[in-house]
């Protein structure tokens, strides 16, 4: 039998023609898509804000002042107006984004995990597995997510971890189910059945082939919940079931700002306009992640 | 295991003896659980693959053959039958079914879809290598020296994608992945019949020079009869999920026993424009394995077909020249007339040319 | 010597070039094709992938995306000339004077609708005609086509079908307008090898009662034998060599041809004998070369090969090739 470790080749390093791996292919598909590229940029922005705008806001977001309340745009010393307790808008704005995009990403973020974990173990194992645990989560997925998300933060109590916790309890449903639907699809395939046909372990196959084909599209999907889950989390602080003023946050000043929708009406809209781009900012981002990611052979 | 493989058991004792494979899939159940049959994919199979020899496989659609490849290979687990490899029962404490899987892998027909979009060429092809526990750099070494094997310079492909490769290349790269564990047997299921012609002959004569190169059995399944019988040196002939024919491949070619053999061989296209076929040699289509025919699978359109042919099924029997039979005319003594008699005297047969 | 024709050629494609546009660079699909097809004549268009033979074949019913495609050259058909045809003469054209059969049947046929409901919109599409009387023709196509209790098959659906079932479907959906001219397109390519038969002797036996004239798309030499009386080959989107079935097999004489011819695995060799292949790989067809383009696969390929594209040359009746090498005697061979 002929030993297969080849002691004969040269001694001169080789040089092995690269190509561009698959994320790089991608990051450049992505970079020659404008849109898509403005978008991320906006993310980028409302990011270094998240971070940095306690630091970067003129003002301090909590200073009220009362003979000030309700100033419109433009007024001196204060560009975006003031708010009914007279605080400055611009101020509240950027420090608001921290947990505006906070109370966005975590839920998504931990939902992402959880939810593939369930999505990719039902998707791969098949049979009543597969069954039992997808059925369990379309019983989830069956309430309308804002209901759920309600339902789930009046049990736990207000406040901004029971939102969370709530939050990621609505986005595990569909992340799963995604999950799910991907893996079973690449699970069919060929270089599957290959991988299985060498004796791997379920567990080796799923790592080396299976994440790899299959996060990409969850995590696409994944981006485009963001903006809902920022949506569904102002709406929790509107309700007084998130935030708790006086924070700031997108979704509690829109509440806050309720009032004034007749004597300030522009100044109310603020807080609505940056959920509103932030969301956009996210959907785009995600789509021009969607093409990037669809290379035909 | 560096012991002389090819001499475990002798050379007489078959490389891989299956007997008696079924695999039916259940069709789904209605509501009240009532199911609505199921598909006799396989229904009893057994034959032998002998060392060193290339067992070609042909049959049409819904034949089983490709049913068949999988069970060989495990990766859908029988109902009935057995796997004996080496001697030893596939799956059973002497021969577990990782063990198993080193010794025999298989080459799908598909090029694009046998391979990892996301993995290297060295990368997919190390993967086995090192899921049976060799160090990763000599797994990538070893694929780089297959790589060379089959003809791809791995300067040029071993960092490649499979969307940068031709369908040649990558069916070269999936060759290269099923020698990866240094197995002994290869299955080969409609491995060139996705490539050009052209392509086509490289990839065989490349087979070829790799089972002589490194002493292994194939079995190849094919629908083109004429790569069949020029690759194999015994063919075996599946209808309906059972086998009807099986033997040494230019017997089969030129003294084709079984009707649905002869009907299967007229169906070539003819190369010569002077001698075009007038008649098809079989009517209608192949038919489902949902609900087969009771008896002789093929009596329903066979010209032969009598009355014990729709009643019993015939099982593998020697025939005239040297190849196993499944049908009545060549069973002494049988109720059909046709039949040789009891004393295995053949009498004059008009055989469908 | 160049073959007098005195009726002229029911098809007559002259100096065909299509080039698709779309991608970062060109794709010259197919350049410079000229081929005549007499009225009753089966053609057969031979050849690998990237050839342009497909191509060449849905030019004809013009399926090409208007925008990206860039056609040049002339086809005529009868008396019409379908590359400047209205988009209304077009489909009056389509169906009527020439349609198409598929490799895929599933694919080419609608599956929402019976393959009955399909046959009777087409004929009432082309022709001003009654329903019941429509369904008459359907059943009296499905009859033609060999398909078995056929009153009970138009009211199926594709997806009922078997396979050979559906490919006659589709070629009974095809002949429904009485057409002149019948395109195929691999239609048995995908069929098992007994039902690919009936198919090819079935359209054999249509071509000759309805006086068709067929051009028959394949990569299958042996198909292409069994049907058809003139056989074209194509390599890198023109014709190589062209001639009646019978002398292009028994003496090809453009290197492709031959190599095509021997490359394929048939009983005849002996066990373990390698194959004889072509080297190389096939042509880029974004990239073509100035001279011929299998120069550089060629065995017998000389320095002017790559520098001169080659002209036809006339060999004997009705056989050409466009070969540097090939001489116009058919006795003495130049090419070895």
């Amino acid at each position: 039998m002929t030993s297969l470790n080849a002691a004969a080749s040269p001694v001169l390093p080789l040089v092995y023609e690269r190509s561009a791996g698959y994320w790089e292919t991608v990051g450049r598909r992505f970079l020659r898509d404008k849109v898509a590229v403005g978008a991320a940029l906006v993310v980028l922005l409302l990011m270094v804000l998240a971070v940095f705008g306690p630091w970067l806001a003129p003002m301090d977001p909590y200073q009220s002042a009362m003979l000030k309340r309700l100033k419109p745009i433009g007024f001196e010393g204060h560009p975006l107006g003031t708010d009914e307790l007279g605080r400055d808008m611009l101020t509240r704005l950027m420090v608001g984004a921290k947990l505006s995009l906070f109370m966005g990403i975590t839920p998504v973020v931990c939902a992402f995990f959880i939810g593939s974990l369930i999505g990719i173990t039902a998707g791969y194992t098949g049979g009543w597995v597969n069954s039992v645990m997808m059925r369990t989560i379309d019983v989830f997925y069956a309430f309308p997510s804002v209901l759920l998300a309600i339902a789930l933060s009046g049990a736990l109590g207000a406040g901004i971890t029971n939102s969370l916790i709530s939050l990621t309890i609505v986005f595990i449903p569909p992340l799963a189910r995604v999950a799910e639907s991907v893996t079973t699809q690449i699970r069919e395939r060929d270089f599957v059945e290959a991988a299985r046909a060498s004796g791997a372990s379920a567990f080796t196959i799923v790592r080396v082939h299976v994440l790899g084909n299959v996060l990409g599209p969850i995590f696409v999907y994944a981006t485009s919940l963001i903006a809902v889950s920022m949506i569904l989390a102002s709406g929790l602080s509107f309700l007084g079931l998130g935030v708790k003023p006086p924070e700031p946050e997108w979704g509690l000043m829109l509440n806050t700002l309720r009032t004034a929708i007749y004597s300030q009406p522009w100044i109310a809209a603020l807080p609505g306009a940056m959920i509103f781009m932030t969301s956009i900012a996210f959907n785009l981002l995600a789509d021009g992640l969607r093409s990037a990611m669809e290379i035909k052979q | 295991m560096t012991l002389a493989n090819d001499e475990v058991g002798g050379s007489t004792q078959p490389m891989l003896a299956v007997r008696g494979l079924v695999k039916h899939f259940p069709l789904k159940k209605d509501l009240l659980g009532r199911s609505a049959g199921v598909v006799r994919a396989v229904d009893g199979v057994s034959f032998d693959v002998f060392k060193g020899e290339t067992l070609g496989v042909v049959g049409e659609s819904g034949c089983g053959k490709s049913t068949t490849a999988r069970l060989l290979m495990q990766l859908i687990s029988h109902d009935q039958g057995e796997l004996v490899f080496d001697g030893q029962t596939v799956g059973s404490n002497s021969l577990p079914l990782k063990d198993y899987r080193r010794q025999a892998q298989m080459v799908f027909q598909d090029s694009y879809a046998s391979l990892n979009p996301r993995l290297t060429m060295e990368d997919s092809i190390a993967f086995a290598p090192m899921v049976h526990g060799l160090p990763e750099r000599e797994a990538i070494e070893r694929a780089r020296d297959l790589l060379e094997r089959v003809g791809l310079a791995p300067q040029r492909f071993a960092e490649r994608y499979p969307h940068e490769l031709s369908g040649g290349q990558r069916q070269r790269v999936n060759i290269a992945r099923a020698l990866a564990l240094q197995s002994r047997l290869i299955i080969l299921d409609e491995a060139v019949s996705a490539l050009d012609k052209s392509v086509e002959a490289q990839v065989l004569n490349l087979l070829l020079d790799l089972k002589e190169a490194f002493g292994l059995t194939y079995i190849f399944i094919s629908h083109d009869l004429n790569v069949v019988r020029y690759m194999s040196d015994r063919v075996m002939v599946m209808y309906l999920g059972q086998v009807v024919e099986v033997g040494d491949s230019e017997t089969l070619f030129k003294h084709a026993a079984h009707p649905y053999t002869q009907a299967l061989l007229s169906s070539i296209p003819t190369l010569d424009p002077d001698r075009r076929t007038e008649t098809p040699p079989l009517a209608g289509d192949p038919p489902n394995p949902i609900n087969p025919p009771s008896g002789c699978r093929f009596h329903t359109r066979c010209v032969h077909a009598q009355a014990i042919c729709s009643e019993k099924m015939p099982v593998l029997a020697p025939a005239q020249h040297g190849q196993q039979v499944a049908c009545w005319m060549h069973v002494a003594g049988a109720a059909h007339t046709g039949a040789p008699d009891a004393q295995g005297m053949v009498k004059p047969l008009e055989v469908a040319a | 010597m160049k073959p007098e024709t005195s009726t002229p050629a029911f098809v007559d494609i002259r100096q065909l070039h299509v080039t698709f546009a779309g991608g970062k660079k060109p794709v010259q699909a197919v350049s410079g094709v000229d081929l005549r097809v007499q009225r009753g004549e089966v053609v057969a268009l031979i050849g690998e992938s990237g050839s342009g033979k497909s191509v060449t074949l849905r030019t004809i019913l013009r399926l090409h995306a208007e925008k990206k495609t860039q056609i040049t050259g002339q086809i005529r058909v009868g008396d019409q000339d379908v590359l400047t045809l209205s988009q209304d003469q077009l489909s009056r054209f389509r169906g009527r004077v020439a349609s198409m059969i598929f490799q895929e049947p599933l694919l080419a046929l609608d599956p929402v609708y019976s393959v009955g409901q399909q046959i009777i919109e087409t004929i009432r599409r082309h022709e001003n005609v009654s329903e019941a009387a429509a369904r008459q023709r359907a059943l009296a196509l499905f009859e033609r086509v060999r398909i078995p209790s056929p009153e009970r098959r138009l009211q199926a659906y594709p997806h009922e079908m078997s396979g050979g079932m559906r490919q006659r479907a589709m070629i009974a959906l095809a002949l429904a307008c009485q057409p002149q001219l019948l395109l195929a397109d691999e239609p048995t390519t995908a069929l098992d090898a007994t039902v690919q038969i009936q198919i090819l002797l079935l359209l054999r036996e249509l071509q000759k009662e309805m006086g068709l004239s067929v051009i028959f798309v394949t990569h299958d030499i042996g198909a292409a034998v069994e049907v058809a009386d003139r056989i074209a080959v194509m390599y890198a989107g023109r014709i190589v060599e062209e001639g009646p079935a019978r002398t292009l097999i028994r003496e090809p004489r453009h290197p492709y041809t031959r190599a095509l011819l021997q490359s394929r695995a048939d009983g005849a060799l002996a066990k373990g004998q390698r194959l004889e292949t072509i080297a190389g790989a096939p042509p880029d067809l974004t990239n073509l070369p100035q001279g011929c383009a299998f120069a550089s696969r060629c065995k017998m390929a000389v320095p002017e090969c790559s520098a001169t594209r080659p002209e036809v040359t006339w060999l004997a009746e009705g056989h050409s090739v466009r070969c540097l090498l090939a001489q116009p005697q058919s006795n003495s061979q130049q090419v070895a």
